[in-house]
């Protein structure tokens, strides 16, 4: 399994998969912070915009998500809501310095990668005293769900498929070092290669991959020395460790509540979470009933499995997360293989 | 969403800021995530911040074995 939807884009971008064996098959993983993200917490934030008049401040990937009712941040924005593209969560800082008079939300999605820069805009705020500004936080843990995927009896009785190995996030990695892969390594036995982005990272990745599973060697490699080291970035990891917490527990997207697997923003700094400020309320919400994204992301089906890819659910006009997001599984496959093996699909 | 770019310091400002250069696109990021940034340094940069320097040398040393796989198999 490639955890990380960057690395699937790279193998369908470079029609990696096309030069693998046929005894070779790559799982693609949950990786992908927008396609995790539960409808509800998207319908949370446009409701902070849309009902509660707060400016909302979000990367342009999560715009587009699919909410409930056929919303979304763009069409609530069209429709007037105050929803501002940021390209970083400084930019929404420098929006509440600006607008002293309005409510100004940070929408925070992200792995660890993108993680510090929340803790960041949370701590110049306050140095900043700003009292219009909050962060409404989903940010998630890249260990927990590789955890999940293997051992959770819920992810179980969804349906997942036996993974022999895991090609490991690589800007994640430069975050939080190659050390919390060791653990379940270890626990798991399966053999992690951290990898680039770049095309023959990947290839050597699964190379270094096979050549542990065919030596019975269960050990975490790192490919991606350019960048990753096996402590990662402590400057960074304190700053987090400073701002967040654990959640007991989060709802990702098609793999149900996942234990300690995400953050929230300790009681310190409540003066920032946009949780506490605004006593948002998360309503879980079902998805589409003909939309895959929930297999999809557990491995279990592939894009062309879902009776919407290509047809209902395009990039243009997605239904579900994975197609939204430039990194989803069926964005890929759509934009460079859905022609591939259309005489192997079984339908 | 993950994915973060490599680029060249080429300028510091004040407030840790610094200005990056990816084949003449120049941009100015936040330095506050990483330590001993110099101008000249590789930087991976994520949603305006440097997240961690590049190592030339380990650069260098993935580039030859890339060489050398495609060497044994070409």
């Amino acid at each position: 399994m490639e955890f990380c939807g960057g690395h699937t884009h790279t193998i369908f971008r470079y029609g990696l998969a096309d030069l693998l064996p046929p005894n070779v098959r790559m799982i693609h993983g949950p990786g992908c912070p927008v396609c995790v993200l539960p409808i509800g917490r998207v319908d949370n934030a446009i409701e902070l915009a849309a009902g509660r008049g707060a400016v909302v401040c979000a990367y342009g990937d999560c715009l587009r998500i699919p909410a409930s009712g056929g919303a979304s941040l763009l069409k609530a924005k069209a429709a007037g809501a105050d929803i501002r593209m940021v390209y970083s969560s400084a930019d929404a800082v420098r929006t509440a310095r600006a607008l002293p008079d309005r409510e100004v939300v940070f929408f925070a999605v992200g792995f660890e990668t993108t993680t510090p820069a929340t803790a960041v805009a949370i701590l110049d705020a306050e140095t900043l005293g700003l009292r219009n500004f909050t962060v409404f936080c989903n940010h998630v843990l890249t260990p927990s769900a590789i955890q999940n995927l293997l051992e959770s009896r819920q992810v179980r009785d969804l349906g997942t498929v036996p993974i022999d190995g895991f090609i490991g996030p690589a800007h994640v990695s430069t975050v939080i070092g190659t050390r919390p892969y060791e653990f379940f390594a270890e626990e798991y036995e399966k053999p992690v290669v951290i990898a680039g982005f770049e095309p023959l990272d990947v290839m050597d990745a699964i190379r270094r991959l096979l050549k542990q599973i065919n030596e019975g060697r269960c050990e975490v490699e790192n490919e991606f020395t350019r960048a990753v080291t096996r402590d990662g970035n402590q400057k960074a990891q304190r700053l987090v460790a400073e701002v967040f917490e654990l959640r007991r527990s989060f709802e990702w997207r098609g793999l149900g509540e996942v234990p300690y697997s995400a953050l929230r923003i300790k009681a310190r700094y409540a003066a920032f979470d946009a949780e506490r400020r605004f006593g948002i309320v998360y309503r879980p919400v079902p998805d589409n009933q003909a939309c895959e994204c929930g297999a999809i992301l557990r491995g279990m089906k592939r894009p062309v499995d879902c009776p919407l890819f290509a047809t209902a659910c395009t990039p243009e006009s997605a239904i579900g997360s994975c197609m939204v997001s430039p990194e989803g599984a069926c964005a890929a496959y759509y934009t460079y293989g859905r022609h591939r093996d259309v005489a192997e699909s079984p339908r | 969403m993950c994915l973060a770019i490599p680029v060249q310091v080429v300028e510091l400002l004040a407030d840790e800021m610094a200005i990056v250069d990816l084949a003449g696109v120049r941009k100015e990021v936040s330095l506050k995530l990483v330590d001993g940034v110099r101008v000249g340094d590789y930087v991976i940069v994520h949603v305006g911040y440097a997240l961690q320097k590049l190592d030339p040398a380990e650069a260098e040393r993935t580039l030859l074995l890339f060489e050398e796989i495609a060497r044994r198999t070409g």
